[in-house]
C-alpha cells in the first residue's frame, strides 16, 4: 500500500487545463510515476512493463507443483478444480466441429499474458506472492508443456513477448462494436 | 378521453391466445365473455387476523424482506468452487419492474468479493496522461454526479442455451447474469479531463482491487462517451459484491469490463490483452477464428412469467410479462407469441424506456389449457432484432459461450408446467 505525500495542488494546472475544467473541483493529488510503480502491474503484448527478472522450464517445475498442481492438476492437463481449466493441451481442437479446448497453448494469442495474469492473480489463495523470478519461471513451466519453448529455454523480459503463441492469428474483431 | 370498450375478451392478437396489448394499454379487459375465463369458487368467509389485534414490533436501522419472501434469493453452485468464485444469480422469475433489488443484484467475482475500508481505498490515473492523479473516495464524492438507471449483463449470461439439448433449467439459472440499478456517480471523462489526455492514448486499462486484480482493456472513445464511476447503487453507496466503494459502468457492454472496486485506470496507446480479454470473453466462431473485443451487448429479451417453476393454476387469463434489453440502445418494441413463433403480437411497454436500460413488456394471455409455447423478441431503435436460435448459429455456431442472446422457449404442457426448450 502506498501512502500519500502531501503535494499542494499545482496553481498553474489550471492555467493549462481546458476551460471546462474549471466546472469541476479538481481533487485528484499529483503523483510521481515512481510512486505508482508498485501498483502498476499491467503487462502489454510487446513487453512493456515486464520486470527484471528470469526462470526456465526447468526451475518453473517445482514451483507448479508446489503452489498451482493442487488446482491446476499434474502438468496441467486436467483441472481438479473445473473453474481453473486446463492450461495445457488442446492443440487442434479449434477446428470446426470440434469441441474446443481452449489452453494456454491451444487458444491463447500471447505469452505476456500469461506473467501478467500469474503475476496479479495466482496462486489462488495467495495471490501477488511469487517473487518475479518464479512468476517468469512458472510460466517458462506451462509454456514448456504446451511444447511452444525449450525445458532450458530463458525466459525473462527480452525473451517472453518474443514467444510465438500458436494461435496468434486467431482473433479477429467484432464486426458490430460501435464506432 | 373515452375509452374504447371491448364487448369480448380483448382482441385476440395472434395465435394460441395472444389478446391485444390494450388490454394494459387502455385496462380494458372485460373477463369470462367467452366462458374460458378463471373459474373461481365463492371466497372463504373473512377471519380478523391477529396481526390487527396487537401492536408489531417496532423500527429496524435497515429493512428487510418479509420473512414470507425467503426464497426469493440469488442462486450459486455449491463447492467445489472456492467461496466467491464464479456467479450468482439474480432470481428475476420472482422480480417485477425494471430495477433489480441491490441485494439481489447477480455478481460475478474472480477472488471473491474484498473487503474495502473506504478511506484506504485510492483511485490512480496514469499511463498517457499529463498529469497522473490519484483520488481518495471522499475526494471522488466532492465532484458533481450523474444518475442514470442501466443494466449490467454479464457476457457469459444465457451460456446455457449454446447445449446441444435444452437444459431443465429456469429463469435464473439460464438469464439470471443480468441487473438494473440506478447508478450514481462522477463521469470518468471528467477526471480524465483533469488529468489531461495524451494525443496518443487509445485504450483505458481498468483494474480492480480485488485478490485476482480483475483487468480489462476499454476503448478510450467509451471511456469519455457515457462511462460512469459510480459510488451509488439505486440511492445507497455500492453494494460490496457490486463493487464498494467504487465502480465502472459502461452502459451496454459486457458485464465483465464493469470493472468492480476500481483501483486503476492506465491509459495506454494498445490494449494490454489481459486474461479476460484473450482466454475468456472472446467468441469462437464455426471456423477456427475467434471475435475479440466484442464489447456491446445486442437486443435480447427473456419471458420471466410465465417461466419453469411458476406453473399455471388452470385455463384462463394469465399476463406474460419479461424484460428486454439492448446495449446499442433503447427498446422500440417487443413481439410475443404464443405457439412457437408462428405468429406473433405487439406486447405493451412499460415506461420508462430507457437506453441501455431492461424494459418490462406485457402480454395478456387466454390460456386454453393446451400445449404451447412462448417466445419473446426484441427490436431496439437501431433496427436490430433479436436473432432466432436458428440464425443466431447461422452466423456463429454455438461454440462462441459468451453473449447469447437468441430469442427464448418455454414449453407450457398441458398440467401448466413450463420448460425450457429449442422451438
Amino acid at each position: 500500500m502506498f501512502t500519500l505525500k502531501p503535494i499542494a495542488v499545482c496553481v498553474s494546472m489550471l492555467t493549462i487545463a481546458p476551460a471546462a475544467l474549471a466546472q469541476a473541483p479538481q481533487l485528484g493529488q499529483p503523483i510521481a510515476p515512481a510512486d505508482i510503480a508498485p501498483w502498476d502491474i499491467s503487462i502489454g503484448p510487446d513487453g512493456a512493463g515486464l520486470p527484471p527478472g528470469q526462470g526456465t522450464a526447468i526451475e518453473g517445475e517445482a514451483i507448479y507443483v508446489a503452489k498451482c498442481q493442487a488446482c491446476h492438476g499434474e502438468k496441467g492437463v486436467r483441472p481438479n478444480v473445473a473453474l481453473a481449466g486446463a492450461l495445457v493441451g488442446g492443440m487442434g481442437t479449434l477446428a470446426p466441429d470440434k469441441t474446443p479446448i481452449k489452453t494456454v497453448g491451444s487458444f491463447w494469442p500471447y505469452a505476456t499474458t500469461l506473467f501478467d495474469y500469474v503475476r496479479r492473480a495466482m496462486p489462488f489463495q495467495e495471490s501477488k506472492s511469487l517473487t518475479a523470478d518464479e512468476v517468469y519461471a512458472v510460466s517458462a513451466y506451462i509454456l514448456n508443456l504446451n511444447g511452444i519453448i525449450g525445458p532450458n529455454d530463458v525466459i525473462d523480459a527480452h525473451s517472453l513477448p518474443k514467444v510465438r503463441m500458436p494461435n496468434r492469428d486467431g482473433f479477429i474483431p467484432f464486426p458490430r462494436n460501435p464506432k | 378521453m373515452i375509452r374504447k370498450t371491448h364487448p369480448e375478451l380483448g382482441d385476440p392478437a395472434a395465435g394460441n391466445g395472444i389478446l391485444s396489448r390494450r388490454v394494459f394499454l387502455e385496462g380494458t379487459l372485460v373477463v369470462g365473455a367467452t366462458g374460458a375465463g378463471l373459474s373461481c369458487g365463492s371466497a372463504e368467509p373473512l377471519a380478523v387476523q391477529p396481526w390487527m389485534k396487537v401492536p408489531g414490533p417496532g423500527f429496524a436501522g435497515y429493512g428487510q424482506p418479509s420473512p414470507f419472501e425467503s426464497k426469493v434469493v440469488k442462486v450459486f453452485p455449491p463447492p467445489p468452487n472456492p467461496p466467491g468464485v464464479g456467479a450468482s444469480r439474480t432470481p428475476l422469475h420472482m422480480l417485477e419492474g425494471m430495477i433489480t433489488p441491490s441485494g439481489l443484484h447477480f455478481e460475478r467475482s474472480h477472488s471473491g468479493v474484498p473487503e474495502i475500508d473506504p478511506d484506504q481505498h485510492r483511485l490512480v490515473i496514469h499511463g498517457l496522461v499529463k498529469r497522473p492523479l490519484v483520488f481518495t473516495v471522499e475526494a471522488l464524492s466532492r465532484y458533481p454526479m450523474q444518475s442514470r438507471i442501466a443494466f449490467i449483463e454479464c457476457g457469459g449470461n444465457s451460456l446455457a442455451l449454446n447445449a446441444p439439448q435444452a437444459q431443465p433449467l429456469n429463469v435464473a439459472a439460464i438469464h439470471g447474469l443480468l441487473g438494473c440499478s440506478e447508478w450514481t456517480g462522477v463521469r470518468l471523462s471528467t477526471l480524465l479531463d483533469e488529468a489531461g489526455i495524451e494525443p496518443e492514448a487509445r485504450w483505458v486499462i481498468a483494474e480492480g482491487a480485488d485478490a485476482a486484480a480483475m483487468s480489462r482493456s476499454i476503448p478510450l472513445t467509451k471511456a469519455m462517451d457515457d462511462a460512469l464511476l459510480c459510488l451509488y447503487q439505486n440511492g445507497e453507496r455500492v453494494r460490496p459484491s457490486n463493487g464498494y466503494p467504487v465502480r465502472l459502468l459502461l452502459p451496454g457492454f459486457e458485464g465483465n469490463m464493469n470493472v468492480k472496486w476500481l483501483r486503476r485506470l492506465k491509459l495506454t496507446a494498445g490494449p494490454a490483452m489481459t486474461k479476460d480479454e484473450t482466454s475468456k470473453y472472446t467468441i469462437l466462431l464455426k471456423d477456427e477464428k475467434a471475435w475479440q473485443f466484442v464489447f456491446p451487448i445486442e437486443v435480447k429479451s427473456v419471458i420471466t412469467r410465465p417461466s419453469p417453476g411458476l406453473a399455471l393454476r388452470g385455463p384462463g387469463f394469465y399476463e406474460i410479462s419479461g424484460l428486454a434489453w439492448s446495449g446499442n440502445g433503447s427498446i422500440r418494441q417487443v413481439d410475443v407469441s404464443a405457439d412457437g413463433g408462428r405468429s406473433w403480437a405487439p406486447a405493451a411497454l412499460q415506461g420508462p424506456i430507457l437506453p441501455k436500460a431492461p424494459v418490462r413488456f406485457r402480454t395478456a394471455w387466454q390460456w386454453n389449457g393446451g400445449p404451447a409455447v412462448l417466445q419473446s423478441r426484441a427490436t431496439d431503435d437501431t433496427g436490430m432484432v433479436q436473432p432466432t436460435r436458428a440464425q443466431f448459429a447461422a452466423e456463429r455456431g454455438f461454440r462462441g459461450v459468451y453473449h447469447y442472446n437468441a430469442i427464448a422457449s418455454w414449453r407450457i404442457d398441458e398440467m401448466g408446467e413450463a420448460s425450457n426448450v429449442y422451438a
